[in-house]
């Protein structure tokens, strides 16, 4: 990883000794700070993991107890249409959400950079505040807001003498959960980018600025590319939250359970599996596919932005 | 709006704001004279509405009572003002468990985030300051588990505690909670930069132990990037649901994310729990404001901490 060029550059040792004292001294303090977090995360992160691997192997029945059946839930998992259809819903969430998302944000974070607004502070702020709000309460208050009853959008409908969009039926569903996820997250993503941009060194723009290029141009060619590793950061971290999607979802299933289901989501129907149908050693394996599934997903993309970045020099 | 008042009281009472003025900081390039546009200014108070109106509503609709929620305009006040009236509901619905919900939520998001903050501290210091054997293979299986979709762990965890009879106890929302590898990313990132090596190496020459030197000297250069790791795991904790929702079963320890949800699920499925509508408004209107409080006021930390852990990835 980086650690090498972190380091102090390699000191010329005077006394032979003493460095390798030192370098054992250091490793030994070095383990006694780290130990506590790696047995936290042995435990709480790499155990989970292989246990859930090992569960997936095996099978609960009401005759015999736990027997070993290989890959069978996984063979399952992959032609069971309520999984897949999961994947797919987050999928096709994944592809229009987050590129909205990320798209709004940039250009966001670009104007704040730009110090082409008046009142900076408050729009920087006034974006980032709905990502201190807890994703329940963010579903539960646009689930509100969606409602037929007394939702702001149903009462201006019906004044006007029509009938307001049927946010949470199953046409709209998908994209009003889209809604509330931009929501949440644009001003989260526009802060990580907009302090990308403002460590970039500026003397990068004003050379821009005296060959003539405008705002636009500076932004498009020497902004946006100078935050790359930036931009892949918040597109990852998207990336893993859509397919976990679960709590937005599970709290609009309050107000719309015949519309969400409980395989809406990969998530909601791993647990709907491991706390109603009580067969978790199917729900691990589902979480180990999905887990799979992000982590190939989100390399894919790590990786092609490299060979894209590569091809550009 | 709470956003705006906060931001806004300072320059109406002539207090300085607590964070250093960004002009001095940064401004100092070719946009001393910004070209401010008053169209594109326009153009965002007018997107910011998106972000601020759905709080707008949480606000308003929290004086209402029951029966104004469905007769008066959802942006605008009703003639009564029944605030109180809900504020006290919401503490006494249930014999007040909403009281304990917010001790919960509290409780579990400090422990774990000071904890979290702590260790991810330590050990970003040793993986900065140290070069030992394993250091970099460890190193690189955290930031791999950045990777790792966490709520695909989390029922794989649920299985491990119930196991150990660890589940319905507060012991299950918080270890969880205390590994976070993107905090180690950061401060080993962060105290790169903070902690000079000549420091390190004066305190040795001084013949300070290496856990002294860290307690004495490094913790000190860390306490902003702390402060940042401590923020986020704070928000991560705070907003957490599937984790508390899938590990407790006892409602007196349920934090508010899960709790209000419970009674949202109320109030959608019972005809008689439709009295729930204007209590459980009232309780997110209040559930969100530690979080928008904390946000204000630690500006300058969280806009510093993203900037280094987005930057130099």
């Amino acid at each position: 990883m980086t650690t090498a060029d972190l380091r102090a550059p390699e000191k010329p040792t005077v006394l032979r000794r003493g460095p390798s004292r030192l370098r054992r001294r250091e490793s030994a303090a070095a383990w006694v700070l780290i130990t506590p977090f790696v047995v936290l995360f042995l435990l709480f992160l790499v155990v989970p993991i292989v246990y859930s691997g090992y569960l997936s192997l095996f099978r609960e029945q009401l005759v015999g107890g736990n027997t070993f059946v290989g890959l069978e839930n996984y063979t399952r998992a992959l032609t069971d249409p309520s999984f897949l259809s999961g994947v797919a819903r987050m999928a096709l969430f994944l592809l229009i959400q987050v590129p909205v998302m990320l798209g709004l944000s940039l250009v966001f974070a670009l104007l704040l950079d730009a110090g082409v607004l008046y009142l900076q502070k408050v729009v920087r702020l006034g974006i980032f505040i709905p990502y201190a709000v807890p994703s329940v309460i963010a579903a539960l208050m646009w689930g509100y807001l969606y409602g037929p009853d007394f939702g702001p959008f149903a009462q201006l409908a019906d004044k006007l003498g029509t009938s307001a969009p049927p946010f949470l039926s199953a046409d709209w569903m998908l994209f009003s959960l889209m809604n509330i996820v931009s929501w949440e997250f644009i001003g989260y993503n526009m802060i990580i980018l907009y302090a990308a941009l403002r460590s970039v060194p500026r003397e990068l723009f004003d050379a821009a600025a005296v060959d003539g290029a405008g705002t636009v141009r500076t932004a498009w060619s020497i902004k946006i590319p100078a935050i790359r590793p930036a931009i892949l950061l918040t597109v990852i971290f998207s990336v893993i939250g859509s397919f976990q999607l679960f709590n937005e979802p599970s709290i609009l299933r309050n107000l719309a359970p015949n519309v969400i289901g409980i395989d809406y989501t990969p998530n909601l129907y791993a647990y709907n599996l491991a706390f109603i149908n009580r067969d978790s050693n199917y729900a691990a394996a589902i979480a180990f596919i999905l887990g799979i599934v992000i982590m190939v997903v989100s390399y894919t993309v790590q990786l092609s932005a490299q060979r894209k970045e590569r091809a550009a020099r | 709006m709470t956003t705006i008042r906060a931001t806004a009281e300072p320059v109406l009472t002539g207090i300085p704001r607590e964070t250093p003025p960004p002009p001095r900081r940064r401004r100092t390039h070719s946009s001393d004279q910004p070209r401010r546009s008053k169209l594109l200014t326009i153009i965002m108070i007018v997107t910011l509405l998106y972000f601020l109106l759905p709080l707008w509503w949480l606000v308003v609709a929290s004086t209402k009572s029951n029966a104004d929620l469905f007769t008066s305009f959802g942006l605008w006040f009703s003639g009564t003002n029944s605030l109180w009236a809900n504020i006290q509901d919401v503490f006494t619905t249930q014999d007040g468990v909403y009281l304990l919900w917010l001790r919960n939520s509290l409780v579990y998001a400090i422990t774990s985030a000071v904890g979290a903050a702590f260790l991810a501290t330590m050990a970003g210091y040793a993986f900065a300051k140290y070069r030992f054997r394993g250091g970099n293979l460890v190193f690189s299986g955290i930031l791999g588990a950045i990777m790792i979709p966490t709520t695909a762990l989390t029922i794989p965890t649920y299985l491990l505690f119930a196991n150990a009879g660890l589940t319905n106890t507060p012991w299950a929302v918080i270890l969880p909670s205390l590994v976070s590898p993107f905090g180690v990313y950061l401060m080993r990132v962060y105290a790169a930069d903070a902690v000079d090596d000549t420091l390190i190496e004066a305190a040795r020459v001084d013949g300070a132990g290496e856990l002294r030197i860290f307690f004495t000297v490094g913790l000190r250069l860390l306490v902003p990037g702390m402060v940042t790791v401590l923020l986020f795991a704070l928000v991560s904790t705070w907003n957490n649901y599937f984790l508390p929702l899938i590990m407790l079963n006892s409602p007196d320890l349920y934090p508010l994310t899960v709790g209000l949800a419970q009674w949202q699920a109320l109030a959608a499925g019972g005809s008689g729990s439709r009295a729930l509508f204007s209590t459980i408004i009232t309780g997110a209107f209040i559930s969100i404001i530690p979080l928008v409080i904390a946000f204000l006021f630690l500006q300058r930390y969280w806009q510093s901490g993203l900037a280094s852990g987005s930057v130099k990835g």
